[in-house]
């Protein structure tokens, strides 16, 4: 029999079309290809036989060849270029680990790589960031929430697709907007909020201010980093809810309804079961955002280097705004880019772990291929 | 898709009318429908009344006691008059509301902020001219050079990403069986959460320690495509997986190719969808300042050659005239400046944005 490779040029072409599973290559009434041109071909079944008449869908065509590898090469560039993130970054991060740091790379709170001998460690800018985003998740991922249930259960349909486009709309406000609307704008204007904070909820230690005694020394604080970065997070993490809370089977609902549930309990026994996993992946999604976010986050913090409990004094720094302010700073110094590098290493492996916690607890969610 | 939900689910019963003054038999009482509204109203003025008394000096205050107070009085008698269940569902709905305007207020501030602060800057000059020779405590330059030169590293960038995109999510949809496609799936969530200021530094130590090169704007290009491609493939993996699957097994049926299927008809279907992601994903990455730091620098001066030195941006534009870059400070001239300059970059966001709904909706297919 002729082999898969077998091409003679000389077949007729109406016939290897029509072999291939192409309608309309031969007219109808016209001769049919048998299976002997469909062997020709090159048509194989999946499991490896010729195929009969070359029109199984699956059948092993030069376009599905090229188009699958096409397919695939995209897939495998990449996992080559998240390798190699991870391989540039140990590699030039190597002189921070190695340089005669008079600190500790991880319990210093001071960045001064510059310094002979330099002096630096991530303690600070660690705290800075899980703080920062931790209070980002705890004010943007319930309200996000009630967004996504707001538009999916309470809106018309009509006003649900508007106020869909407005919310995302939020989300295509660019980081450093946020950061200029929250220096020149929500800073001078939450001055109070956070005194009455302090004053009222200071016996919570977190919420205390040593420091400040009138209302405008209170300002760019961890507490405010969070706001900004909640509502930089809330589009994304609304707009993956959403999508989960309209995808909940009709019957579940109508089950929920015809038991005479009341509209909220109908969102808690149908909705938010269905969508548990969704809320997970879109909170981490977020909680990425919020911990990468640089340039918002280095316009409302006053760089300071300290870990500070209390989240309404003024201070904080995250790896990326250290990265974003420090960088023009270091003046090709090897050390202090080695050390900024180092940082950019240890927010990698951050946001790596916290995505792929993610993914374990999304993985038993079903495909839903409709 | 959201259905067309029933107001009250009581008016599923049967024979429920509202008449005045008499209860049906089959609903338990219900607060008139006048109830939010009263409550609203009733909470307003104990707020005012309290600010008046209490001598609060902020109005913001007043405006969120007033809310807490009509959570509480609408909940206490729906509570006292429908009963537990019915209290619990209006504190809910009140909630929901109120998160939404929690979004909604943010954006309209913001919106409305730069609006008013970029606009006065706003003149045909303002687009026709660059910022060399501008000193900080001079007015006039504009925003040409960096307007330009975003243009041209976001086109480079959308030209790098979308087709690894888009093909990278027709093999997860259409070909991803086994190891190799899990593997990408997980990875491209993970890449999904690379911070820009990580794709920054990478393509800061490949290419410019790597090969001890200069900033120059194809290398900004390629951090925000590394940002882009992941936004891109999950985005079009979501558009892909709702084509219904009778359109790709009647295409099989009629002997159509699988590569053909997927030409002709999976990404007809879902173009629409496709292009909104992918406009989406351009917006997303067009506003990125943090690689540009590391990659592009700033110049005042023009230079649309990406291949070759400094080219100014939108954002850091707005980066330098804050005088973030150079650590320097900034004044009232130049900030207003960056204002216009962030106003500018805001809009092209949203032009994108909105075109990209657009032609969503140009090229939807009418059988949905």
């Amino acid at each position: 029999m002729a082999s898969a490779t077998d091409n003679d040029p000389t077949r007729d072409d109406r016939f290897e079309l029509a072999a291939q599973g192409v309608p309309g290559a031969l007219p109808i009434g016209d001769v049919q290809p048998d299976a002997e041109d469909a062997r020709a071909a090159g048509g194989l079944t999946p499991d490896g036989r010729p195929a009969e008449g070359g029109i199984s869908g699956t059948s092993v065509r030069l376009g599905d060849k090229v188009f699958k590898g096409l397919a695939a090469g995209s897939g495998a560039l990449l996992l080559v270029v998240m390798a190699a993130i991870a391989i540039f970054l140990i590699w030039k991060a190597i002189p921070a680990f190695t340089a005669n740091n008079a600190g500790n790379l991880l319990t210093t709170q001071s960045w001064n790589p510059q310094a002979d001998p330099p002096l630096f460690g991530m303690a600070a800018v660690f705290f800075g960031t899980v703080m920062s985003s931790f209070i980002a998740l705890v004010i943007g991922v319930p309200i996000a929430i009630g967004i996504a249930l707001f538009i999916s259960n309470y809106a018309s349909r009509k006003a649900a697709t508007t106020l869909g486009a407005m919310v995302d709309l939020l989300a295509a406000v660019p980081s450093l907007v946020f950061g200029m609307w929250g220096l020149y704008f929500l800073i001078p204007n939450t001055q109070g909020f956070q005194q009455w904070l302090s004053v009222y909820f200071g016996w919570i230690p977190i919420f205390g201010n040593d420091t400040a005694t009138t209302a405008s020394q209170f300002g760019k604080s961890l507490l405010i980093a969070g706001i900004v970065l909640a509502i930089m997070i809330i589009p994304i993490v609304s707009a993956v809810c959403r999508e989960v809370f309209l995808q909940v089977p009709r019957e579940t609902i109508d089950a929920a309804w015809a038991l005479g549930a009341t509209k909220w309990e109908m969102i808690r026994t149908a909705v938010l079961p269905f969508g548990r996993a969704g809320i997970i992946s879109a909170a981490m999604l977020g909680l990425g955002r919020a911990l990468g976010e640089t340039i918002a986050v280095a316009l409302v913090l006053n760089s300071g280097f300290v870990i500070n409990w209390h989240i309404t004094e003024p201070g904080g720094d995250t790896f990326a705004s250290t990265i974003a302010l420090k960088f023009g700073e270091s003046g090709g110094n090897p050390v202090a880019i080695a050390a900024l590098i180092a940082a950019g290493l240890f927010l990698f492996v951050i946001t790596l772990l916290v995505n792929s916690i993610a993914r374990i607890v999304i993985a038993r969610r079903k495909d839903f291929t409709a | 898709m959201s259905r067309p939900a029933p107001s009250a689910p009581a008016r599923v019963t049967p024979g429920n009318a509202p008449v005045k003054g008499q209860t049906s038999a089959l609903v338990g009482a219900r607060l008139p429908k006048w109830a939010p509204y009263g409550s609203a109203v009733g909470a307003a003025a104990i707020a005012v009344l309290l600010k008046l008394l209490l001598d609060w000096t902020g109005w913001y205050t007043t405006f969120f006691s007033g809310a807490v107070i009509f959570v509480g009085i609408l909940t206490g008698w729906s509570f006292s008059v429908e009963g537990r269940r019915r209290a619990k569902d209006r504190f809910a709905t009140t909630l929901i509301y109120t998160s939404f305007v929690c979004a909604i207020v943010p954006l309209v501030l913001i919106l409305s902020y730069i609006a008013v602060k970029g606009l006065p800057l706003f003149s045909p000059d303002y687009f026709l001219k660059s910022m060399n020779g501008v000193t900080s405590r001079q007015e006039g330059g504009g925003v040409y050079a960096a307007l330009v030169g975003t243009l041209i590293i976001v086109g480079i960038a959308t030209v790098i990403a979308l087709p690894i995109g888009i093909f990278t999510a027709i093999y997860l949809v259409e070909y991803g069986r086994g190891k190799f496609a899990r593997t990408v799936t997980f990875f491209v969530d993970v890449m999904t959460g690379v911070p820009s200021i990580v794709a920054g530094l990478f393509v800061y130590t490949f290419l410019l320690l790597g090969f001890g090169m200069r900033p120059f704007g194809a290398a900004g290009a390629i951090a925000l495509a590394i940002l882009m491609v992941p936004v891109s493939v999950r985005a079009s993996e979501e558009m892909l997986k709702l084509v219904p699957r009778d359109l790709r097994e009647a295409s099989y049926a009629l002997g159509v190719p699988k590569w053909r299927t997927i030409l002709k008809v999976v990404l007809p279907t879902a173009l629409s969808g496709l292009i909104t992601a992918s406009l989406l994903a351009v917006a997303r990455v067009a506003g990125e300042t943090a690689p540009l730091i590391l990659l592009v620098g700033y110049t005042a001066r023009i230079n649309f050659n990406p291949f070759a030195g400094d080219m100014a941006t939108l954002p850091m534009m707005v980066w330098d005239q804050l005088g973030k870059r150079a650590g320097t400070t900034s004044n009232d001239i130049t900030e207003a400046r960056a204002w216009g300059a962030a106003l500018t970059l805001v809009l092209l966001v949203l032009i994108l944005n909105v075109g990209a709904r657009l032609l969503a909706k140009l090229f939807q297919p009418k059988a949905r």
